[in-house]
């Protein structure tokens, strides 16, 4: 009995419209994430993954627009409402957190009254529970002497304190959602270990989804159950995060394992892929993959690209997915 | 067994006090951050050298201070025997070129390729004929790329470009800083590949700065452990990766995400790096380091063999005893 999915996303396509033609940096993309999952969304620089957390949000920027597909969120179609419904529904039932956790604070506000702000604006309280409520919300994410930090600015803060701020702020209306683009990416590792085991423990306590985007798979690896892999706006693999690690069905997914420098197996060559992946607007027919692939065949520079249902385990998009023997 | 590089007692400040009038009229002292602070290696002729830290840690300036952009406050860089900053003629003989992080800075937007990768050559008042195109076939690239412009290129192609420049120098010794950290992992391992096959073809010898451990292991013939400003430890990549002495390197590799993933229950690492300006006194890492005892607190360990591997810490090998036993 699997409960309903938080988010639902179905054939969502991206487009932006140029002189030189349209082009889809996300082109037909499927998921679900359930209460309480990390579905890690991973691709290189240009794969659309950024694109696809925006969409969901609604923060596209023009003339970016979402051209077709649904989004569902906790049972609601969200993709065409008006811009002040949905801005209702960002930070109540969706929390976003980014890269930078300095652009996500305004610099000119003590953190106690952008958390109180954050909160009265999404939940009926008085100014004092909302206070209680921004004491509890700096506690849960483990910062120190929570009540006298409600007064410090955001440069008073280190970088993993502000981005555990930022992730305080992000679910201080306990949304069901949180999209976190890169959340540990300018972190040292160090912090980044304090701040994926923070977001695992929320997920699991609460029950939030979480769409963890991020082009490290190994932040991948450690906190999320299932991954999403992306390459020239489309999915390539989906599937639980260890199957696709120690036995990829995609050869894109193949090759960037085999491309990552590991800790345990000592001083190998690393396994390149050939050339680079394909600019949104010019992506090949078919297989957007076919130009790097070595498996690939004539069928998989046709019309039309294979689908994660091509795939008698609907784990890749491939003609030829990639058998393990088990 | 040549050390081709010597760091001995190598020391950088920086003065961040605040102006001469608000000292005068806040009463406030001067204030010195120290960088780097008594750190002391070889390098090898045709090793890699790797130095891993955190961010301010002090690898980038060990880093600029070898390739002479940036004098030590304290201590030496003998390269080939020479100092480096007291004898001009060293700097020239030793022949140091630096790869950067980031590609897109690094290169004049209004250059054409050709200009760019010859211009170490052009200082050097060498020949210029063929040599871009040489080099950028050895890089990988085509010979045709060299009319062409930085912005043409993506960040890996880029890359290629600043390893040709530093190539074009016939450079004995390369400081790498953090050279694939702006790149997508496919497109790192191009680049690292390239590298070692330079050094194989070459006899280069690379400084290479980094804070990525896989990075640093897939790499690096010998690796030093910066906290801090200081070296923590310095062994092998799989001595280091497989009986790691220091608490620092413990901490750092528990911390890292690993691909085989495991269960998260680990002990997290505690607190953050502390302030520069101010360190605590004694062991850099004691405030954070779950076996500090009091001589840590009031002594600053030095840097010493321990089993074949050099630790900076008191209790090295009581914790190396008790990790055994």
């Amino acid at each position: 009995m699997t409960p309903p999915p938080v988010l639902s996303v179905r054939n969502l396509v991206v487009a932006i419209p140029s002189r030189s033609g349209t082009s889809r940096p996300v082109n037909d993309i499927s998921f679900d994430i359930a209460p309480g999952e990390i579905l890690g969304v991973v691709g290189e620089s240009g794969a659309g993954k950024s694109m696809t957390g925006n969409a969901v949000i609604g923060l596209l920027d023009r003339p970016a627009h979402i051209a077709s597909g649904e989004i569902w969120l906790n049972g609601r179609r969200i993709d065409a409402l008006l811009p002040e419904d949905l801005r209702r529904i960002r930070g109540r039932q969706v929390g976003m957190v980014f890269q930078d956790p300095l652009t996500s604070l305004n610099p000119l506000l003590r953190i106690g009254d952008q958390l109180i702000e954050t909160i009265r604006e999404h939940l009926p309280m008085t100014a004092a529970a909302a206070r209680d409520r921004a004491v509890a919300a700096l506690e849960e994410v483990g910062i120190p002497a929570a009540a006298e930090r409600l007064n410090s600015y955001p440069h008073e803060f280190s970088g993993g304190m502000r981005q555990r701020v930022v992730i305080a702020l992000a679910l201080c209306a306990e949304p069901s959602l949180v999209i976190a683009d890169e959340p540990t990416t300018a972190l040292d590792v160090s912090v980044q270990a304090q701040i994926i085991a923070l977001l695992r423990r929320l997920c699991r306590d609460r029950g939030t989804a979480v769409m963890l985007v991020t082009h490290d798979m190994g932040v991948i690896s450690e906190a999320a159950d299932r991954v999403a892999v992306m390459y020239a706006g489309r999915l390539a693999e989906l599937g639980p995060v260890r199957s696709v690690i120690s036995q990829p069905r995609h050869p894109y997914a193949d090759g960037l394992m085999g491309a990552m420098p590991s800790i345990a197996i000592g001083q190998r060559r690393l396994r390149q892929i050939p050339g680079a992946m394909p600019r949104p607007s010019a992506i090949p027919p078919g297989c957007a993959f076919a130009p790097r692939c070595p498996r690939a065949a004539d069928t998989c520079r046709l019309d039309p690209a294979p689908s994660l249902a091509d795939d008698p385990q609907g784990r890749a998009a491939c003609w030829f997915p990639m058998e393990h023997s088990a | 067994m040549t050390a081709f590089v010597t760091v001995s007692h190598l020391g950088r400040s920086f003065d961040v006090s605040k102006p001469w009038l608000n000292r005068v009229i806040e009463r406030l002292p001067r204030r010195r951050l120290v960088a780097v602070s008594d750190v002391s290696f070889q390098i090898e002729e045709g090793a890699v050298y790797a130095l891993v830290g955190e961010s301010g840690s002090g690898k980038s300036t060990i880093g600029r201070m070898l390739a002479g952009l940036m004098t030590p406050s304290e201590g030496k860089v003998e390269v080939a025997g020479a100092d480096l900053h007291a004898d001009p003629a060293a700097r020239k003989a030793a022949r140091i070129q630096m790869i950067f992080q980031d590609p897109y800075a690094s290169l004049n937007p209004r250059w054409r390729v050709r200009r760019i990768i010859c211009e170490p050559v052009v200082v050097a008042g060498g020949a210029t004929e063929g040599v871009a195109e040489r080099l950028l076939e050895q890089v990988g690239l085509s010979a045709a790329d060299a009319d062409k412009f930085p912005h043409e290129f993506s960040g890996g192609q880029r890359q290629r470009i600043c390893i040709a420049r530093a190539l074009a120098a016939s450079p004995r010794l390369i400081i790498c800083d953090e050279p694939t950290s702006a790149l997508d992992v496919s497109v790192q391992a191009q680049v690292l590949n390239l590298m070692s096959d330079l050094r194989d073809d070459l006899g280069l010898t690379y400084m290479f700065i980094s804070h990525d451990l896989t990075v640093v292991r897939h790499m690096a013939d010998r690796i030093g452990v910066l906290y801090l400003g200081r070296l923590m430890e310095e062994a092998t990549p799989d001595q280091l990766f497989e009986r790691p002495r220091h608490p620092y390197t413990q901490m750092l590799l528990a911390a890292a995400p690993m691909m085989e993933g495991r269960s998260r229950d680990i002990d997290l690492p505690k607190g953050e790096v502390p302030d520069p300006i101010s360190p605590p006194p004694g062991c850099a890492f004691n405030p954070r380091c779950p076996f500090a005892v009091d001589l840590c607190r009031q002594e600053r360990p030095a840097l010493r063999d321990v089993a074949g591997v050099r630790v900076a810490c008191h209790r090295a090998e009581e914790l190396a005893a008790l990790s055994a036993g």
